[in-house]
C-alpha cells in the first residue's frame, strides 16, 4: 500500500515537471520560428530599413539578438499567469462555475504578504538581513498570504455561492462579480484608513533585485545583455512549487480522490459518503491559498501593489484558463505559458516590424487576437479534449 | 417594536441635522471649494495642494469675515479620474455657496471639469495643470498660477540637449498631460537634432518588460517620460533591474518624494534622473518661509511641491472675492464679478511671487526648474539641486 502511494506520489512530482518544461520548450520554439521566418520574410523591406536606419541593426539580427531575453521575460510573465489560473481552473473543474472574485482574492494575498513585509520594515527587522533570514521572511509573507486569501475564498463561497448552489447557472456568476467590486473597494477603504494611499510598495531587502547576468550579445550599438533577476526565478520556481503540490493533492491522495468524485457527480459522491460541502469548501480553500501566494509573487516581481491590481492579470489568467481547455490543471498552466509569451513577444518585436506605427501598447490586441484565432479552431481549449475528466 | 423606535428616531435625529447644514446657506456663507486627488496613488500631492489652500483660507478669511461674511472651505476628492472630477463639479456649481474652485492636479481632469466651471461662470484658478488646453480655450474663468507644457516639454529638451544627448527614446502616459508634454519634448528634441528612436504611449503600471525590450535594443542616451510619478518610478526601477544606464528626463508630474520610495537606487543609478518642473520645491521661492513654517507645525511635516501653489491659489480666489464683495457694496458677489476680479488681478503678492494674468488666464511670466534628484532618500527630495532656473512668457 504505501509503495503503491509511493509510486503514485513520485509520478505526480514528476509528471507536471515533464508536461512544464516541454510546454515553455515547445511554445517558445513555435514562436521564435514564426518570429524569425517573419524577420527573414520582411528581408530588405520598408522595416528593416527603417530600424536600420533608427538602430543601425536589420530586422533578423535584432529579432535574434533579442530572443533569449525575451523568451525568459515571457516564461516569467507565463509562471504568474500559470499561478492565478490555477485557481479559476481548480473551481471551475469543480463547480463549473467561473470564480470572477479570484482577481480580487489573489490581491488580498498581496495585500496581507506586503503589509506583513512592510511591518517587520517599520520594526527595522529587515535592514540588512542576510540572505537566510530575506527568504524566511519571504516565505513567512507567502504562507500569511496563502491563509489569508484561502480563509476569505472559503468565507465567499459560504456566503455568496453556496446559497445559491441551486440556482441556474447565471446567478452565481453574478454574485461573484459583486463580491469582485466589494473585495475591491473594501481592500481600498482598508488600505486607506492609515494615509489616504492605497497602493503599496513592497520594501526593498535580500537579494531578489539583484540579476543574474547569462551572457551578452555584442551589437553595433552596444551590447544586449542576458541575464534574470533574482525575483523572477522565485516567481518561477514557486508557481511550478504550486503546480506540483496541486497536481499530488489532486491525482495523489484521499481527499484529492474525494474532490475528483464531486468534480464528476456530485450526488453519487455525497452517496458514497463524501462530505460535499465540506469538499467544495476544500476547493475553494485551496484555489484561494494559490491565489494568495500568486499575489504576493506579483507583488514580489511588480513592486507596486494596488487594490486593482488583480483585474487585468485576473483576466488574462482566466483567458489563459479558457485557452489551455478550463477545468484542466495542466491547460491552466500551458495557457498562462502560451498567453504570457504571446504578450511579451508582441511587446518587444511589434514596433520594429511595423516602423513604430504600432508599439508595445497594442501588445494586448495583438495577443488576444490570436487567442480568437485558436479558440475558433479549438473551441474547448488547447488540451480541451482532457476536460471531460476535470479537476 | 423597540428596534423601530430607535431606528425612527435616529432617522428623525439625522433628517434634522441636514436641514440645519442646509438651512446656512442663506446667512452670508462663502465656500471656497478645492478639488485634487485625496485617495489614490496620486494622493501625497493632492492632499497638500488641499492643506495649502486650507491654510490659505484661515489665515486670510480676516478681511471677509469683517465683511460679516462666515467663509468656509469645501474639499473634494477627484481621485485623478476625470469622471470624479466632473462628477464633482456638478456638485460644486449646483451649491450657490461656492464662488470660486482651487483645482486639480491633473490636466486630464481639470479640462472636462472646467467646462462645467465655465458654463456656470464659476472661477477656477488652477495650482498645477500645464497642458496648454487649460487656458487655450479662453475661458474668463479659468485662470493658472504655474507654467505651461509647451514651454515645460521644451525646456526639458533643451537640458537634455545640454547633457550632451543625442538620441531619445519618448514615452507617456497616454493622459491629457503626458502625452502632451512628450509631444512638445518630441517636436523640441527633433529640432535641437536629437534622434527620436522610439514615441510610446502606455497605461501599464507593473510590468514594463515587453516595452523595455525594444528600448533597450535602441539604446537611447536618455529616456523622456510624460506622466506621473507612480508610474514612472516603477518604470525606472524596471528599467535600471534591465541594465540601462543612460538618463531619466521627466516632467513636474514626476515631482514627489513617493518616486524615491518607489525606485530607490535605481533613481540615482546610471546617468541619473532630471525633471523639469513649473513648481520646484517650497524653499526656492523666496516668500515661502513662513509658509514652511506654518505648514509644518499645523500638518507635521513640511509642504510637498505644488502645496504653496495651493496656498497662492486660495490666496487669489479670497483677494478676488473680497474685491468683487467690496464693488457690490459689501454684499455677496455674483460668481461672474468673482471671475472678472481674479483676472483683473494686478500685482498680486503671492508667495510665490507676484501674479498677474494675461488675456486667456496664463501668468504674464512663469518659472521653469530643471532638477536633479541627488539622494535616494525621501526625506531629502526638497534638496535636490536645481540645474537650471528660466522664467519665461508663454507663447502667444
Amino acid at each position: 500500500m504505501l509503495r503503491r502511494f509511493g509510486s503514485a506520489y513520485l509520478r505526480e512530482l514528476i509528471r507536471p515537471l515533464v508536461q512544464m518544461t516541454a510546454f515553455v520548450l515547445a511554445s517558445g520554439a513555435i514562436l521564435s520560428t514564426v518570429m524569425v521566418i517573419l524577420a527573414l520574410l520582411l528581408r530588405g523591406s520598408a522595416a528593416d530599413e527603417a530600424l536600420l536606419a533608427r538602430n543601425g541593426t536589420d530586422l533578423l539580427t535584432f529579432t535574434l539578438s533579442n530572443l533569449p531575453q525575451v523568451l525568459i521575460d515571457s516564461v516569467t510573465l507565463g509562471f504568474v499567469y500559470a499561478a492565478i489560473a490555477l485557481g479559476y481552473s481548480m473551481v471551475y473543474g469543480v463547480l463549473e462555475f467561473i470564480n470572477f472574485a479570484h482577481s480580487e482574492i489573489f490581491a488580498t494575498g498581496a495585500f496581507i504578504g506586503v503589509e506583513f513585509l512592510i511591518i517587520l520594515e517599520g520594526a527595522g527587522r529587515l535592514d540588512g538581513v542576510g540572505n537566510l533570514l530575506a527568504y524566511t521572511w519571504l516565505v513567512v509573507a507567502i504562507v500569511l498570504g496563502m491563509v489569508g486569501a484561502g480563509l476569505l475564498a472559503t468565507g465567499v463561497e459560504r456566503i455568496a455561492y453556496r446559497p445559491l448552489r441551486g440556482a441556474p447557472r447565471l446567478v452565481p456568476l453574478i454574485s461573484a462579480i459583486g463580491v469582485s467590486f466589494f473585495l475591491q473597494d473594501a481592500i481600498r477603504m482598508i488600505e486607506s484608513l492609515t494615509t489616504g494611499q492605497f497602493h503599496r510598495i513592497i520594501p526593498t531587502f535580500g537579494n531578489f533585485d539583484q540579476r543574474i547576468l547569462l551572457g551578452n550579445i555584442p551589437l553595433s550599438t552596444g551590447a544586449i545583455e542576458i541575464g534574470i533577476q533574482v525575483k523572477s526565478v522565485i516567481v518561477i520556481v514557486g508557481a511550478m512549487l504550486m503546480l506540483i503540490g496541486l497536481n499530488i493533492l489532486v491525482n495523489a491522495t484521499k481527499v484529492g480522490k474525494a474532490i475528483r468524485a464531486v468534480a464528476q457527480d456530485r450526488p453519487t459522491a455525497s452517496l458514497m459518503g463524501i462530505n460535499v460541502n465540506r469538499i467544495i469548501s476544500l476547493t475553494f480553500l485551496v484555489g484561494g491559498a494559490l491565489g494568495g501566494a500568486a499575489g504576493v509573487l506579483y507583488a514580489l516581481k511588480f513592486t507596486r501593489i494596488d487594490p486593482f491590481v488583480g483585474f487585468f492579470p485576473g483576466l488574462k489568467a482566466f483567458t489563459a484558463a479558457v485557452l489551455g481547455g478550463i477545468g484542466n490543471l495542466t491547460g491552466a498552466l500551458l495557457g498562462g505559458v502560451v498567453l504570457g509569451m504571446l504578450e511579451n513577444f508582441a511587446g518587444a518585436y511589434l514596433s520594429a516590424f511595423t516602423m513604430g506605427a504600432a508599439g508595445a501598447e497594442y501588445k494586448d490586441i495583438l495577443a488576444f487576437a490570436i487567442l480568437i484565432l485558436v479558440l475558433i479552431f479549438r473551441p474547448s481549449g488547447l488540451l480541451g479534449e482532457q476536460v471531460g475528466q476535470k479537476a | 417594536m423597540k428596534r423601530t423606535l430607535i431606528a425612527l428616531s435616529v432617522l428623525v435625529a439625522l433628517s434634522m441635522l441636514l436641514t440645519a447644514c442646509g438651512g446656512g446657506a442663506a446667512g452670508g456663507v462663502i465656500k471656497v471649494a478645492t478639488q485634487s486627488p485625496l485617495s489614490g496613488g496620486q494622493s501625497a500631492i493632492g492632499v497638500d495642494i488641499k492643506n495649502g489652500a486650507e491654510l490659505a483660507l484661515e489665515q486670510l478669511k480676516g478681511p471677509l469675515e469683517e465683511m460679516g461674511f462666515t467663509v468656509q472651505l469645501a474639499p473634494y476628492d477627484d481621485q485623478a479620474n476625470p469622471d470624479n472630477g466632473v462628477a464633482n463639479a456638478k456638485q460644486i456649481v449646483a451649491d450657490p455657496a461656492v464662488l470660486c474652485v482651487v483645482g486639480h492636479y491633473n490636466s486630464g481632469v481639470q479640462i472636462p471639469s472646467s467646462e462645467e466651471y465655465h458654463a456656470a461662470g464659476l472661477a477656477n484658478v488652477s495650482p498645477a495643470n500645464t497642458n496648454p488646453r487649460v487656458t487655450t480655450r479662453g475661458y474668463l474663468e479659468v485662470n493658472r498660477i504655474v507654467g505651461r507644457d509647451d514651454v515645460q516639454g521644451v525646456v526639458a529638451a533643451d537640458f537634455a540637449a545640454s547633457k550632451g544627448v543625442k538620441s531619445v527614446y519618448v514615452l507617456h502616459d497616454k493622459t491629457a498631460y503626458g502625452q502632451g508634454i512628450a509631444e512638445f519634448f518630441r517636436i523640441e528634441a527633433e529640432a535641437k537634432g536629437m534622434q527620436v528612436l522610439g514615441f510610446e504611449g502606455t497605461e501599464e503600471k507593473a510590468n514594463f518588460d515587453a516595452l523595455l525590450t525594444p528600448l533597450l535594443a535602441a539604446n537611447p542616451d536618455a529616456v523622456f517620460f510624460g506622466g506621473i510619478y507612480d508610474q514612472i518610478a516603477v518604470f525606472i526601477k524596471q528599467a535600471r533591474e534591465k541594465g540601462y544606464m543612460g538618463i531619466f528626463v521627466s516632467d513636474d508630474g514626476f515631482d514627489s518624494p513617493e518616486a524615491v520610495n518607489i525606485a530607490g537606487e535605481a533613481i540615482v543609478a546610471g546617468g541619473g534622473t532630471y525633471y523639469s518642473t513649473v513648481a520646484g520645491p517650497a524653499i526656492l521661492y523666496p516668500g515661502t518661509a513662513k509658509f514652511q513654517e506654518d505648514f509644518a507645525a499645523k500638518y507635521g511635516a513640511g509642504p510637498k511641491p505644488f502645496a504653496a501653489q495651493g496656498y497662492d491659489a486660495m490666496a487669489i480666489c479670497l483677494k478676488a472675492i473680497e474685491d468683487a464683495a467690496t464693488a457690490a457694496g459689501n454684499k455677496l458677489p455674483e460668481r461672474g464679478a468673482v471671475a472678472t476680479a481674479v483676472r483683473a488681478l494686478k500685482d498680486f503678492p503671492g508667495i510665490t511671487g507676484t501674479i498677474n494674468f494675461n488675456a486667456i488666464g496664463d501668468l504674464t511670466t512663469a518659472k521653469y526648474f530643471v532638477i536633479q534628484v541627488a539622494s535616494a532618500d525621501p526625506a531629502k527630495w526638497n534638496d535636490n539641486p536645481v540645474a537650471e532656473t528660466l522664467d519665461i512668457a508663454p507663447p502667444e
